[in-house]
């Protein structure tokens, strides 16, 4: 049997993983490890400009490719840098591995040099963490690390390993297990048999029905089978933030997202709704506004690989815990085997109902601005969008921005919207774009941001000139911390508490140059579109679109927030409701 | 609102601890006790916790728990016949005719004094937490110095077992 070191090992158990890619940062409780990296060549590793970076790029590598994403970083201050990282990918429930350095086992303790209870300081925000005691552990803790994290749902998961444990001098056997098994976790897999049969009874009677999906139908790779039964039974579906793209954002059936920027046809829906098929989605506070308002007329199906998530804030009529690929598909075989189908009459007449709605409010239809005056933010997803074919990766920031890219982009395909939807982590939408981009280096790659979130991981212009990332940032430029603004506007008589930048933001453009990089400046509607034709054009071009849009627009519909609002009651504009 | 008595199997690993009382205080939910031991398995640790909340936090509690990669399994004995117990070692002020009253007050809760100075008492009780609260009041107030409970451990009536 071959002996390696620790450093040696670690690495070599991410190659027989199948890792291709490590994003990562270096520093002194890493450099063994970072040596062997050097000594190898099956696996690549990134440096990105600040560990935070690390992270959000190894979570869009994820995200875009259902792989796991890995991570390499440094005691200490390389692995609190992580820390924003990890609890955007818990919150969204995506595979990561974040290996931190730690100082050496006898110092573990005694206030090292570069010394933080990472394990500690993670907890909270990991699905599970390993501290590395000895060498001879490696392999399987690494097995178990990427078993744990992309089975069941998914997570971070974190191995902290000291830096003696990977010392060059000491060898030991490696042999990489084909197979682990961990006798305390045991990912559910089918849904119960009779739980099925009851959720496609209860939908064969629904006469006002909706199916919800939210990111674990992504996630869970559930997409066709979600749109089969769709199809099949003719029934509305609208997608959560994090589920755009499970359902196809095009077809006929799809109402738009959901939720507190949703469209009022798919909440006014889910609020009339007799029957709803929740599928992978966590009714998060976004989604349900006012708890005790939610859906009063409802039965509810959830299905959902995760227990816990269950019946957490609205109580579900059928629970059913199992992989949703698993259980569709079930779902679907006893829907294909009989015959039984809901009431035609009913569901048409449902339709003609929901295309009421849509005809007097869907912004799809008849989009919520005035194309006059300056360029409005809405009006460069939508050309962004015809621009690219409605094809393009679009990693986003946060802010309204997002929600404006969650209105307007109708994603038809899975894992094409990148974005923080748990946490809403500012900086995310640039370091999640290099990953997506250095998992599909030929694809179009847009990062869609504000001149606010942008400049919290700005620093990675740097890492783009390095490695080439033709990443195209389309930075939708309100002057204000837009959001904030819009609440201050709504909520706060329009006080702008620090939500302002007075004459501070950089030249883009120049900043761009420096780095090599194109930047094109736009303040005309006439010359948007095809300024952004060029952009894309520039293939192998990173490329900044500094836009600048209306600093007084609102993102709409909105709902109104709890305790008053239900689903349906929305801000349609600055002065109509629902 | 009720008290629950949850025990469960954990890996016997550095961490696994932390992560069950973390999961508590992140989540917003109370511990009241808390005892946990090595099982006659030296890979397993036994874990009991008693909390207090509605049925639908106590169905949360048990999910989390039961989602953390180290709890290996899991029960909420009050769902079932149980047998609870508690050990408390209490140190009182004895002299005089007290002496020969806290002693009658041992024996009632069969109790057993374990330790004697000229002044002192130092007796041990076991029972359920309310036994324990029970003798509290018999004894007075007044005359104790010094109490330390064990939190409550508990184990299923009848065939019922919480094993691998």
């Amino acid at each position: 049997m071959e002996k390696l070191s620790g450093g040696d090992m670690l690495i070599r158990a991410l190659a027989d993983e199948g890792v291709e890619t490590v994003f990562g940062y270096p520093g002194g409780a890493a450099l063994h490890i970072y040596d062997a990296i050097f000594r190898q060549d099956r696996v690549k590793h990134i440096l990105v400009r600040h560990e935070q970076a690390a992270t959000h790029a190894a979570d869009g590598y994820a995200r875009s490719t259902g792989k796991t994403g890995v991570v390499l970083v440094t005691s200490g201050p390389g692995a609190t840098n992580a820390i924003t990282g990890i609890a955007t990918a818990y919150m969204d429930s995506i595979p990561m591995v974040v290996i931190s350095g730690q100082v050496v086992s006898d110092k573990i303790g005694e206030d090292a040099f570069q010394e933080t209870d990472m394990v500690g300081i993670s907890r909270p925000i990991v699905k599970h963490s390993f501290l590395v005691k000895d060498q001879r552990d490696i392999p399987s803790i690494v097995k178990k690390a990427f078993y744990i994290a992309s089975t069941g749902r998914p997570g971070p998961v974190v191995i902290d390993i000291p830096k003696d444990v990977t010392n060059p001098v000491d060898k030991f056997d490696y042999e990489y297990p084909s197979k682990i098994k961990i006798r305390s976790y045991t990912p559910a897999a089918k849904g119960h048999a009779g739980q099925i049969k009851k959720a496609v009874q209860l939908l064969m009677s629904a006469r006002r029905p909706v199916i919800y999906a939210g990111g674990g139908v992504v996630q869970g790779n559930a997409s066709s089978q979600l749109t089969e039964l769709a199809q099949i039974l003719d029934f509305p579906v609208t997608n959560t933030l994090m589920g755009l793209g499970a359902y196809p954002g095009t077809d006929r059936q799809f109402l738009g997202m959901l939720g507190m920027h949703g469209t009022v046809e798919a909440n006014t829906a889910m609020h009339h709704a007799d029957v709803i098929l929740a599928v992978g989605a966590r009714f998060d506070d976004r989604v349900t506004n006012t708890p005790s308002k939610f859906c009063p007329a409802a039965k509810i199906i959830h299905i959902d690989i995760d227990p816990a998530s269950i019946s957490k804030t609205i109580s579900a009529d059928v629970p059913i815990v199992g992989s949703v690929e698993s259980v569709l598909d079930d779902m679907l075989g006893l829907v294909k085997g009989g015959d039984e189908r809901p009431d035609a009459g009913a569901i048409k007449d449902w339709w003609k109902q929901i295309d009421q709605w849509r005809d007097r409010y869907s912004i799809i239809r008849k989009p919520n601005f005035v194309a006059e005056d300056m360029i409005k933010p809405q009006e460069v997803v939508k050309v962004l969008f015809e621009v690219t074919n409605g094809d393009a990766y679009v990693c986003s920031d946060v802010g309204q921005h997002q929600m404006f890219s969650a209105q307007y982009y109708l994603f038809d395909k899975p894992r094409r919207w990148i974005n923080s939807g748990g946490l809403g982590t500012m900086g995310f939408g640039l370091p999640a774009a290099m990953g997506v981009q250095m998992a599909h280096r030929d694809a179009q790659v847009v990062c869609v941001t504000g001149e606010g979130s942008i400049q919290m991981c700005i620093q990675e212009l740097s890492t783009c000139t390095q490695y080439h990332l033709p990443v195209k940032i389309i930075c939708i430029n309100n002057q204000a911390l837009g959001m904030v603004k819009q609440w201050q506007d709504m909520q706060y008589g329009g006080r702008h508490s620090e939500s302002l930048y007075e004459e501070s933001l950089p030249d883009f453009i120049k900043l761009m140059e420096a780095y090599g990089h194109v930047g094109m400046k736009v303040t005309k509607r006439d010359e948007l579109k095809a300024k952004l034709e060029e952009c894309f054009a520039m293939k192998d071009k990173t490329v900044f679109m500094d836009i600048y849009v209306d600093p007084k627009e609102h993102v709409y519909p909105m709902q109104v927030p709890p305790p008053n609002g239900s689903m349906r009651d929305m801000w349609l504009s600055k002065t109509e409701r629902t | 609102m009720r008290r629950r008595i949850i025990s469960l199997l954990m890996e016997n690993e550095p961490g696994a601890l932390s992560r069950v009382v973390g999961l508590f205080s992140q989540r917003g939910y109370n511990i009241e006790s808390l005892t946990v031991a090595p099982t006659e398995d030296s890979t397993l640790s036994r874990l009991t916790l008693t909390t207090i909340g509605d049925d639908h936090k106590i169905e949360q509690i048990t999910k989390h728990l039961n989602r953390l990669v180290d709890v290996v399994k899991l029960v909420d004995l009050t769902e079932g016949a149980h047998i609870e117990r508690e050990l408390m070692l209490i140190k009182v002020r004895a002299s005089g005719a007290q002496r020969a009253e806290i002693k009658r007050c041992v024996d009632i809760f069969r109790g057993q004094i374990v330790d004697v100075t000229a002044s002192v008492y130092t007796i041990q009780v076991t029972g359920a937490s309310d036994k324990l609260d029970a003798f509290f009041q018999a004894v007075g107030e007044a005359s104790i110095i010094e109490v330390v409970r064990t939190g409550v451990s508990g184990i299923g009536r009848g065939e019922k077992v919480l094993s691998l």
